[in-house]
């Protein structure tokens, strides 16, 4: 009896070029991915550390005194974020809201949604253009923190609206039919039910938003504009101009003068980014349950 | 919390009791479901009044320049010496070079992007894909300054060692100390790689399991199955992360700003380039008059870039939503 040939049967493993070369630059791009991501964590680390100090943390740059800190910038970003969120989370909730709750399908929702993508889209330095003359020209607010802020909060919207909506859609639609059901108004199921349901959803829109706006530059220098005075007084700062961390590097290094402290201000924004990526990641997981 | 006890509630409820609670104040409940119906109307239309804004204070800023210069002379000029005795506002090789260093990023950045979602969607293990994951998503997040400072201290000085030795002896070429059009190329695709790996693997693991499935049964090999079944099938997904990823190169400001090296020039990869974006950042601070007008025209033909990119995204989204749905 002949043995049965086998040869390209099942049972034999034929080399498959095609397969093999492929796989490898599978491979080797998302190693690619990784290790560019790998390398410029580890160089802005080994370069911006030896920067991080006290003094750096907690002085204003003196060009008198020759010294360079970052305490200015950084009270400059909390009040631009602070202000962005405290204007763009509600108007984005509510529009959410709008969206998912009262709105009709139909041609105003397409549009809604329309715009909606398109200010994802534009990019930061038109933001910049419009909010220097819209903001800062014809509302006259000059280059100033608050007007840096207006300029962000239209930036930031399309994320708190988004993010929001996604919450909104996954509260149980009978949460809604049980409410209304049982007699209650539309905006009092909307108080009592729908927001507190999708709380984490919203705290998520709003540290996304701050994601964007702390590594926000190009928005910025022509509103907020570039002066890194600490504040004389807490309550007219956003009235004037300061820059954030962003945009105090950006002109540190670009004159050449402050290449190392640049790292050091780079360190501070990966580690802010680093801790809201955890951030976003464990309230999504609680979303989720 | 209150959710729950509100829809428990709902089966005990008496309709007696709802009901007078109702009738008692029906009258401020209705005026206030009126102010609250109205003011998220208000803020749905929030968005739509920001486009109309942008757009119309983008075409008011922007035109003035374009008709005093001639909008010929504007587009297909190739003189930019705004300053001069006598002024010139032509930015031809400004679009060319934001239309190639664009290109050349998408050709680059790409294919590196698809990849890297084939890996995440279809090959990574559970293990590696917690690592690699995160990974991406920093990405995403870096600053574009940080990317900017990182191309001009590590990638510009590389950039300059192959610019002296490629052009060594040349006469012609005015050397650069790295900050090129290349330089800049390098920077954005790698700031693409995460919009289009994201959008991409997911559209990738939206693909029904079937089609998959039936590829595998037919005797075809995984790597087969990826590129000959799932990635046409996500076909109208990873169209859209490259729109995207071009709508993101072409906006990108200050990362380019920092390794392009800002001189008016034509795109090839050894010069020195001015974007459209970086065109506006480094005049802004110091020009006034027609200048700054003419700044502000630039900034609208980068409107108009966007918005076309904007159009052509929403179309093929709604082509992708028609066949799904």
């Amino acid at each position: 009896m002949a043995k049965p040939d086998v040869t390209g049967g099942l049972y034999v493993k034929r080399t498959r070029t095609f397969d093999r070369i492929v796989k490898t630059a599978v491979y080797f791009c998302a190693g690619l991915t990784v290790l560019i991501l790998v390398s410029m964590l580890l160089y802005i680390v080994i370069r911006g550390a030896p920067q991080i100090n006290w003094k750096f943390l907690s002085t204003a740059p003196s060009s008198l005194k020759g010294t360079y800190g970052i305490l200015p910038s950084i009270i400059n970003t909390l009040y631009i974020v602070f202000i962005t969120i405290l204007i763009a989370t509600p108007i984005g909730v509510g529009a959410a809201i709008y969206l998912n709750e009262y709105a009709k399908k139909g041609k105003l929702v397409r549009i809604i949604e329309f715009t909606i993508e398109t200010l994802a889209g534009i990019p930061s330095i038109i933001y910049g253009l419009f909010g220097a003359i819209f903001f800062g020209e014809i509302m006259k607010l000059g280059y100033a923190i608050i007007t840096g802020a207006l300029t962000l909060s239209i930036m930031v919207l399309p994320i708190v609206i988004r993010t929001t909506q996604e919450a909104l859609k996954m509260v149980p639609q009978s949460y809604r039919e049980g409410a209304l059901g049982s007699g209650a108004t539309k905006w009092y199921m909307i108080r009592t039910i729908i927001l507190p349901s999708a709380v984490s959803g919203i705290v998520t829109s709003v540290i996304l938003s701050i994601g964007r706006i702390v590594g926000e530059s190009a928005a910025l220098i022509f509103t907020a504009g570039a002066a890194d005075n600490l504040p004389k007084n807490w309550l007219t700062h956003p009235g004037t101009s300061g820059a954030t961390l962003t945009v105090q590097m950006y002109f540190g290094v670009s004159n050449g003068k402050y290449i190392d402290e640049g790292f050091g201000i780079a360190l501070v924004l990966i580690v802010i980014v680093l801790l809201i990526n955890i951030l976003t990641k464990q309230l999504s997981k609680k979303l989720e349950k | 919390m209150q959710g729950n006890e509100m829809v428990k509630t709902t089966q005990s409820a008496t309709a007696t009791k709802s009901f007078f609670t109702i009738m008692g104040s029906s009258k401020t409940k209705s005026a206030i479901e009126k102010v609250m119906s109205v003011i998220f109307v208000a803020c749905g239309l929030t968005a739509v009044l920001a486009v109309l804004g942008i757009t119309v204070y983008m075409i008011v800023a922007g035109s003035p320049a374009i008709g005093k210069i001639g909008i010929l002379e504007f587009l297909f000029g190739t003189r930019w010496a705004p300053t001069a005795a006598d002024p010139s506002f032509g930015i031809l090789y400004i679009i060319l070079t934001s239309i190639v260093g664009t290109f050349l990023a998408v050709l680059i950045g790409v294919p590196i992007a698809l990849l890297t979602a084939v890996y995440l969607a279809e090959v990574a293990s559970p293990r590696l894909y917690k690592m690699v994951r995160p990974a991406i998503e920093l990405l995403a997040g870096i600053p574009s300054v940080i990317y900017g400072l990182v191309g001009a201290i590590l990638l510009v000085p590389l950039m300059r060692m192959a610019e002296v030795a490629i052009f060594k002896g040349s006469e012609t070429h005015q050397f650069t100390g790295g900050a090129n059009l290349l330089s800049a190329v390098l920077v954005l695709a790698v700031m693409i790689l995460p919009t289009v790996v994201n959008v991409s693997e997911s559209s990738l693991r939206a693909v029904p399991k079937e089609l998959k499935e039936a590829s595998l049964a037919l005797g075809a090999t995984h790597m087969e199955t990826i590129f000959k079944v799932l990635v046409p099938a996500a076909k109208s997904g990873i169209v859209t992360s490259i729109v995207l990823g071009i709508g993101r190169a072409v906006g990108e400001a200050m990362a380019i700003m920092m390794v392009s090296g800002n001189v008016v020039n034509l795109p090839l990869p050894f010069n020195s380039v001015r974007f459209l974006t970086t065109g506006i950042v480094t005049e802004m601070s110091y020009s006034g008059g027609l200048h700054r007008q003419a700044l502000f025209s630039i900034g609208l033909i980068l409107f108009l870039f966007i918005m076309v990119i904007n159009i052509v995204l929403n179309v093929i989204l709604k082509k992708g939503g028609e066949k799904n749905g």
